[in-house]
């Protein structure tokens, strides 16, 4: 369960469009169910405190939607960053991707998101309500009655393994900052990187091969900025929206991992939206390791303007001919 | 009426891949799949396969034809092969009536012989629902999730499955379990429908009402102000389009193979911003015009070509899967709403 609550930030949000230091608010709006909460714009007191929801389901990073939003009109945006999404605020504004004069930043602390599917999993179809009571989830069924759970057994992939309960970047905190967490995220890394090559190659072929090529982990990703992506223009040679052989959305997905290396913060948003169940943030991460393990420890969007250690050569970096030396000695 | 045991099944699922292929959903880690049966496999009681049954006859990808060019000579080759027959058992009443929306599209002339041939080698099996969920809604559309349509219908009990032919396929394919059915009466049938649909009256979309859509409301709903914040963090990626059992737009492709083309078709989303490219760009020039179009096409456009069917089937998949939890439910329940 979160520790502040929808009415202390649509308070909050109210105050700052009342006196004018805002002119909209990027939240979350209420949806049809607990669980299906939609990023929104809300201009008025009254719009949020009629739809905005902060709950176990605000799990959408609104990072990405000021670069379009800051476009739109005169005036400052307020939007909310939990910890992980302060980090992929202060990427973008390393690569100048939004005007940071025209955001208003309040950084919230998160107890970690819930994962719907996780739910259904647990307690079965039919999902009338989810109410959050502390550590425990109660979830109205339409078959089964009430049934509670543990709200760490449905907690989302990406928080059980949480870098940092850390706000970034913001212009006003609510609640005590966190600290950066020595997390076991890599774990998941270091088994793929146990496999031998015909596993790992038959595990990334099992998963990839379900890609529908929706291109929504590309479309939520903050990393994913270009103006007209390689994919999207016809005029690339590689547009295909299919695949036109079997290795295509590999080629899709390691492009897209190779091109976000060194900028990828480790949101999970990628996985959380793929319809296909595919573990694309274990891409990213092999990479996230490397990079640490290669160039010393670094993370994207922990402060603004850091040279990141790919774009960034010194003669110590290592030699080619020693990362593959790595490769094949954690491969023996 | 005919019916057999419960675990009979599997004797059910045998003796028809005698004879063709068979297909039927299966739980996987990821969810539940269409996949080929083999010895042993079981059927999955989820309602919504992750991928929708669309597959069979409209894949996501498919060669067309292809051309060999050999100096000044250019050889086409016609891609096609002869469909072998093919048994789905298991589909869900909405999916079922997801083949009928497809074939006003691929079946009205100029048919769609690609589509045409898969359809022509098909035998649907369907199977009634008795646990609908939350993100059901195929009532709104007149479907009846107890009584699902398809060339043999199909209802599960604790001990029994009964089976009921609807079309000659349907009855042919009923005639080759004559060893492993037995004659029954609809009673047990009937008591399992009327308890399901109590439960469809219960269900959180129940009342939602697609009434006031449909064949020439173009006029009416075309400029409502409510498309802006609908659309407004619409990302414009493919989910709802790729994962709904009655999208059906593509694109046709060529793909040079260095000594020739491979020209094939595949799913294009009318999401993404290249979809309706033309010599002089893009007609729908923001998210908004994209988004519009897609809700559109299933409430307004495609009834007034045909006869006032609405071209969604209350599935949910696109409940379930859009990134950001905007859907066809909050579609209508907000456009229109300011009038």
């Amino acid at each position: 369960m979160q520790k502040v609550t929808s009415e202390l930030l649509v308070k909050k949000a109210s105050e700052l469009l009342e006196n004018g230091t805002v002119t909209r608010v990027l939240g979350w709006k209420k949806g049809e169910f607990s669980y299906d909460l939609t990023p929104a714009v809300f201009e008025s007191g009254e719009e949020l405190i009629k739809d905005f929801v902060f709950s176990d389901f605000s799990g959408a990073n609104f990072s990405k939607y000021l670069i379009k939003e800051t476009k739109k009109a005169d005036g400052k945006v307020l939007v909310f960053l939990k910890p992980c999404d302060s980090y992929s605020f202060n990427q973008l504004l390393t690569e100048h991707r939004f005007d940071r004069e025209k955001v208003y930043a309040i950084g919230i602390p998160c107890e970690g998101m819930a994962d719907v599917d996780k739910i259904k999993k647990n307690v079965g179809d039919g999902i009338i309500d989810i109410i959050s009571d502390g550590d425990r989830i109660v979830v109205k069924t339409l078959y089964d009655g009430d049934k509670e759970i543990a709200a760490d057994d449905v907690k989302a992939e990406r928080c059980i393994v949480c870098k940092s309960k850390k706000c970034v970047a913001y212009d006003e905190l609510l609640g005590d900052n966190g600290e950066v967490i020595d997390s076991e995220r890599f774990d998941e890394v270091e088994k793929l990187e146990k496999m031998t090559d015909d596993e790992r190659f038959a595990f990334w072929q099992n998963e990839l091969s379900r890609c529908i090529r929706c291109n929504a982990c590309r479309d939520v990703c903050p990393a994913c900025t270009c103006e007209k992506c390689v994919f999207d223009n016809p005029k690339s040679g590689v547009e295909n929206k299919a695949i036109s052989d079997s290795f295509e959305e590999k080629m899709f997905h390691i492009i897209r991992a190779f091109h976000v290396a060194g900028r990828c913060t480790d949101c999970g948003e990628c996985s959380r939206v793929c319809p296909q169940g595919i573990p694309l943030h274990l891409l990213n991460r092999k990479f996230i390791k490397d990079i640490n393990e290669f160039y010393g420890e670094y993370q994207a969007g922990a402060e603004i303007g850091s040279r990141a250690p790919l774009v960034n050569y010194t003669l110590d970096d290592i030699e080619p001919v020693d990362a593959v030396k790595k490769g094949e000695a954690d491969n023996a | 009426m005919r019916k057999c045991k419960t675990d009979a099944l599997d004797a059910v699922f045998a003796e028809i891949a005698k004879s063709s292929l068979l297909y039927i959903p299966t739980d996987t880690e990821k969810g539940a799949e269409y996949k080929k049966w083999s010895d042993g496999m079981k059927m999955s009681n989820a309602l919504n396969t992750v991928r929708s049954p669309k597959d069979f006859f409209f894949p996501q990808t498919e060669d067309l034809m292809e051309f060999k060019v050999n100096g000044k000579e250019i050889e086409v080759i016609d891609t096609r092969s002869e469909k072998e027959d093919f048994v789905v058992f298991g589909v869900r009443a909405c999916d079922v009536k997801s083949f009928e929306i497809l074939d006003r599209v691929f079946l009205i002339d100029p048919c769609d012989s690609y589509y045409a041939n898969r359809r022509e080698h098909s035998t649907i099996v369907s199977v009634a629902c008795t646990r609908p969920v939350e993100t059901c809604f195929c009532q709104t559309f007149g479907i009846d999730a107890a009584a699902p349509e398809g060339d043999v219908s199909c209802w599960k009990t604790d001990s029994e499955v009964y089976f009921k032919a609807n079309t000659p396929k349907g009855e042919a394919l009923l005639a080759k379990l004559e060893g492993i059915t037995v004659d029954a009466d609809d009673k047990d049938v009937t008591a399992q429908q009327e308890k399901t649909r109590e439960i469809m009256k219960k269900l959180p979309l129940a009342e939602l009402s697609a009434d006031k859509f449909g064949a020439g409301k173009t006029e009416e709903f075309f400029n409502a102000p409510e498309w802006d914040e609908l659309s407004e963090s619409c990302l414009g990626c493919g989910t709802c389009t790729f994962v709904c059992p009655t999208c059906q737009c593509y694109d046709i492709k060529d793909y040079n193979t260095g000594h020739g083309v491979i020209r094939f078709r595949c799913w294009d989303s009318c999401m993404y911003s290249d979809f309706t490219k033309m010599a002089h760009g893009n007609p729908r020039l923001t998210q908004k015009e994209r988004f519009r179009q897609r809700f559109m096409h299933k409430l307004v456009y495609y009834p007034s070509n045909n006869d006032g069917l609405f071209s969604c089937v209350g599935c949910g998949r696109c409940l379930a899967k859009c990134p950001i939890s905007m859907n066809i439910v909050k579609v209508m329940k907000t456009i229109g709403k300011s009038e």
